[in-house]
C-alpha cells in the first residue's frame, strides 16, 4: 500500500495526469476568491428592469412564497427580481464577506442589533425614502425595530413570530390546569404537573440557543425592555444585581425543566409536548412545525410568559422579525426602492403568508381573515405589544452571544450553582469583545 | 559559461536512453533535448504548485500569526487594530473554555495511543497470519476509516441520543429519574465520543501495522522458530523491533489525529460543555457574521505551536538517523 495521504508521492502517475491534477488545483485556487464574491454574478442588474436580490430563504416553503411575491411585483411594476438564493446558515456565516464584495441590490436580513451592526459599518443604505411611503403600514414597535443606531431606517420588515409558552388544550382540560398569569402561579402549576407525572417544562438546549429565549423572557419581565436593550448592547453590566436576579429566578424554575437538556435538540423536546408527556414548552411559534398531525395542531395553544414584576407586566413580546435591506451601492437603486416599497405593503405580506402560514405579518394592516387560530393569537400578541425584542443573538453582538453566552448559559443550565463567578467571567469577556470595535 | 550551466541542467533531465520516444522531434540547431513547450510545461509544473503552496500554506499561516496580535471583525482592512499580546492574555486568563480544550486534546491523544493503537496492532498480527476470510475482516475493520467523519459523528449521535438513541432505549435510561445524558453530561460526553473516535482509529492503525508486518522478512521468523521461540517470543523479540519505522509513523499520525480532532465532535454536540477542543474554538471564533478573527487566530497560533513542538523533534531525529545511516 502507498501512504498517499501522508505526503508520499503516488507512484506511476503519468505527466498528463499530473498536469490535469495541477489544472484542478488551479481551479480550486481560483474558486476561493469566488466564494467571497458569491452573488457578484448577477451581471444583469445594471439593467433598470431588474433588481438583484440575495436570499437566505433556502427552505422550500419560504422560497416558493417569496417567488410568488416577486412575481406579483413584476406584474405590478414591470421590474424583474433576480434572486440569488444561498443556504440559510451559509448566508449568515458569509454575510460579512458577501456585503463587502459585490452584494446584490437587496438582501434578506434580520431586525435588531444584528441589522444595526451592518448599518453602522456602512454596509447598508439608509431607506428613509421608502419608509416615507410605507410608514403607515406598521405599528410603532416595528418602526423602532427597523431603525439603525443613527435613527435612519435600514430595514423593511416582512414577517415575524412571537415566543411564548406553548401547551396542549386537552392536557390543561384533563387536569383542570389554568393558564398562569404570574410567576407564583407558574411555579405552582409546575409543581402540580410534576405530581401528575408530567414533565412541567419541555427543554432542549443542545443547539445552545434555546436557553437564550428563557433568559430573555425572565429578564424583560423582571427588569423591563430598556434594561434588555442596555444589557444586550453591552452598556449594562452582567454583574449588576438585576442580572443576578434573573438567574436566581431561573434557578427556581430549572428543576421543573426536562432533564438532560444539553443532549436534546428543540425538535426532540417538542416531541414530548406532541406526545403529551410535557405540560408546557417555551419557544417560538415554529414549534408548530413539529405538530404534523392536524388534530394535534388544533390542540396546540400558547400564553404569554407570566408577569414577574408588575411595573412591566407583559408589555414586551419577543418577536424575531425578518425583512429586507439595501446594500451599500446598489446597481439599480431606483428599482431597489420600488421593490422595498412593494415589500412593505400588506398585499406583499399576504401573498407571502398564503404560501407560508407558520409566521405572521409584520404589518398591522395585513388581512388576518385567512389566519389560523394560532396565527391570529400571535398577530394580536405582537400588535398589542408595547415593545418588541428580537432574541439575544439578534439584539446583541453575534460574536459575544455565540462565543460567550451560549457556553455560559449551557454551564448555568447544567449546574445553576456558582452564578457569581459565571457572571464575572461573562462581564470580563464582554468588555474585551465590545471594546474590540 | 551560461551555456555550460544550461547544458548541465539539461543533462540532469535527460531521460534514460531506453525511454526516449522514437517519435520525439529532435530540435534543430541547438543541441537541446527539451522543446520550448517542455520547458514551459516543467516551469508550470514547478511554478504553479509553488505559488499555490506559498499562498495557501505559508501566506495564510504567517497572516494568521500576524492577526493573532490584532483585533479584527473581518470588515475592511482599516478595522484591524494592533493589540499586542492582549488576545493571548485574554485566552490564558479569561476564556473559560480554553484550558478544558487543551486538556481534552491531550486526553484525546492519550486515549488514542493507549486503546486503539495496541488493538490495531493486535488485529494486524492476527490478520497477518492469513487466517480464513482475512480480507473480510480487514475490510470490516477498515470500513470506519473510509466513511467520512461527519457521517460517523452523525451515526454515533443516533446511537447516543438520550431520548431515542439505541443505548438508552435498550437499557431504559431515557426516563425521568434515571436518565443518562450521553451527549450533554460533561462527565460522559467526552468518553462517549472517544469510543467513536477509537472505533475509527483502530482500523487506521491496523492497516498501518499490516503494511509494516508485510515488510518483515519471513526468514527472520523462520530463524526464530528454528531457535525454538514460541509465537509470543517471536513477536516480542523479532517482529516488534522490526516494526520500529511503523511505530514512529503511528505515533506521528496519532498526534496529528489528536490535534486535528474536530469533525466528530462538531457533529456530535458542537464542542459544548465537556467536549471543547482547540480546533472547535478556532472555528467558533472565526466563522460567523461578525467574527473575532484576531482572537480566533491567537487560538490557532497556540495550536500551531503545540503541533510544532511535537513535530519538529520528530523530524530532527528522523533526519539525523537518515544522515547517519
Amino acid at each position: 500500500m502507498h501512504l498517499s495521504s501522508h505526503g508520499q508521492p503516488l507512484p506511476g502517475s503519468s505527466r498528463r495526469a499530473v498536469l490535469r491534477g495541477l489544472g484542478g488545483a488551479a481551479l480550486l485556487g481560483a474558486a476561493i476568491p469566488l466564494l467571497s464574491a458569491c452573488g457578484g454574478g448577477s451581471g444583469s442588474s445594471s439593467d433598470p428592469k431588474t433588481v438583484s436580490l440575495g436570499s437566505n430563504a433556502s427552505d422550500a416553503v419560504p422560497k416558493k412564497a417569496f417567488a410568488d411575491v416577486y412575481a406579483a411585483f413584476k406584474k405590478q411594476s414591470g421590474i424583474a427580481v433576480d434572486v440569488n438564493t444561498k443556504d440559510h446558515n451559509t448566508f449568515q456565516e458569509q454575510i460579512n464577506t458577501y456585503l463587502q464584495g459585490t452584494p446584490d441590490d437587496v438582501f434578506n436580513w434580520f431586525a435588531g442589533y444584528r441589522m444595526q451592526f451592518f448599518a453602522a459599518k456602512g454596509l447598508a443604505s439608509p431607506i428613509d425614502d421608502v419608509w416615507a411611503k410605507i410608514g403607515g403600514n406598521f405599528p410603532d414597535a416595528m418602526k423602532k425595530l427597523s431603525k439603525g443606531a443613527d435613527g435612519k431606517y435600514y430595514l423593511v420588515p416582512i414577517t415575524t413570530y412571537p415566543w411564548a409558552v406553548f401547551y396542549r388544550k386537552s392536557v390543561f382540560q384533563q387536569h383542570g390546569y389554568e393558564v398562569p398569569a404570574t410567576w407564583d402561579q407558574l411555579v405552582v402549576l409546575c409543581k402540580r404537573m410534576k405530581k401528575d407525572g408530567l414533565v412541567p417544562i419541555a427543554f432542549g438546549d443542545k443547539d445552545a440557543w434555546p436557553a437564550m429565549g428563557t433568559f430573555d423572557q425572565i429578564n424583560f419581565r423582571l427588569n423591563g425592555y430598556d434594561f434588555h436593550v442596555e444589557l444586550m448592547a453591552g452598556r449594562a453590566s452582567w454583574t449588576d444585581a438585576k442580572v443576578r436576579d434573573v438567574f436566581d429566578q431561573w434557578a427556581e424554575l430549572l428543576p421543573y425543566h426536562q432533564e438532560g437538556s444539553l443532549g436534546r435538540t428543540w425538535q426532540d423536546a417538542a416531541q414530548t409536548l406532541v406526545s403529551k408527556k410535557a405540560g408546557m414548552y417555551l419557544l417560538g411559534t415554529f414549534v408548530a412545525q413539529q405538530f404534523t398531525d392536524k388534530a394535534d395542531l388544533d390542540d396546540l395553544d400558547f400564553f404569554a410568559f407570566p408577569e414577574i414584576n408588575s411595573e412591566f407586566g407583559q408589555d414586551t413580546v419577543e418577536a424575531p422579525t425578518d425583512g429586507f435591506m439595501v446594500s451599500k451601492n446598489p446597481k439599480n437603486h431606483d428599482g431597489a426602492v420600488k421593490l422595498l416599497e412593494f415589500l412593505g405593503t400588506p398585499e406583499a405580506e399576504q401573498i407571502y403568508l398564503k404560501a407560508d402560514p407558520s409566521l405572521v405579518a409584520a404589518s398591522s394592516k395585513a388581512d388576518t381573515s385567512s389566519y389560523t387560530a394560532l396565527q391570529k393569537k400571535a398577530f394580536e400578541m405582537i400588535s398589542g405589544a408595547k415593545s418588541l425584542t428580537q432574541f439575544m443573538d439578534r439584539d446583541s453582538r453575534p460574536d459575544f452571544t455565540s462565543t460567550v453566552m451560549q457556553p455560559a448559559l449551557q454551564k448555568f443550565v447544567r449546574d445553576p450553582k456558582g452564578i457569581d463567578s459565571l457572571l464575572t467571567s461573562i462581564e470580563r469577556q464582554k468588555k474585551t469583545i465590545f471594546a474590540s470595535s | 559559461m551560461t551555456i555550460d550551466v544550461t547544458k548541465t541542467r539539461e543533462a540532469a533531465t535527460v531521460p534514460p536512453p531506453g525511454n526516449a520516444s522514437p517519435k520525439k522531434r529532435v530540435p534543430q540547431g541547438h543541441r537541446r533535448l527539451l522543446t520550448r513547450r517542455d520547458r514551459l510545461t516543467l516551469g508550470l509544473m514547478a511554478g504553479v504548485p509553488t505559488i499555490l503552496h506559498v499562498t495557501l500554506v505559508w501566506v495564510t499561516a504567517l497572516a494568521s500569526i500576524a492577526l493573532a496580535f490584532t483585533t479584527w471583525d473581518g470588515i475592511g482592512f482599516d478595522s484591524i487594530k494592533w493589540v499586542g499580546l492582549d488576545n493571548f492574555k485574554e485566552l490564558f486568563t479569561n476564556n473559560p473554555q480554553f484550558w478544558p480544550a487543551v486538556q481534552h486534546n491531550v486526553i484525546w491523544f492519550v486515549v488514542l495511543i493507549l486503546i486503539p493503537t495496541p488493538l490495531g496492532l493486535f488485529l494486524a498480527v492476527q490478520l497477518d497470519k492469513n487466517i480464513r476470510f482475512s480480507r473480510v475482516y480487514q475490510t470490516a475493520y477498515f470500513l470506519p476509516v473510509v466513511v467520512s467523519l461527519a457521517v460517523t459523528g452523525f451515526v454515533w449521535q443516533l446511537v447516543y441520543n438520550p431520548d431515542t438513541g439505541l443505548i438508552n432505549s435498550i437499557i431504559g435510561a431515557n426516563k425521568p429519574g434515571h436518565y443518562i445524558d450521553w451527549i450533554g453530561d460533561p462527565h460522559l460526553n467526552l468518553w462517549a465520543i472517544l469510543v467513536a473516535a477509537c472505533w475509527r482509529h483502530t482500523g487506521y492503525m491496523m492497516i498501518l501495522y499490516l503494511a509494516g508486518l508485510k515488510g518483515v522478512d519471513p526468514s527472520l521468523r523462520e530463524a526464530s522458530s528454528l531457535d525454538g521461540a514460541n509465537e509470543w517470543q517471536t513477536f516480542k523479540n523479532v517482529v516488534f523491533p522490526t516494526l520500529r519505522p511503523t511505530n514512529t509513523v503511528v505515533l506521528v499520525v496519532t498526534i496529528i489525529e489528536a490535534l486535528r480532532a474536530f469533525d466528530l465532535v462538531f457533529v456530535f454536540n458542537k464542542g459544548a460543555q465537556g467536549t471543547e477542543l482547540l480546533s472547535i474554538l478556532v472555528t467558533n471564533n472565526i466563522i460567523g457574521e461578525s467574527s473575532r478573527i484576531g482572537y480566533g487566530s491567537a487560538i490557532a497560533v497556540v495550536l500551531l505551536v503545540i503541533s510544532l513542538a511535537v513535530i519538529i523533534p520528530y523530524l530532527i531525529s528522523t533526519f539525523r538517523k537518515e544522515r547517519s545511516a
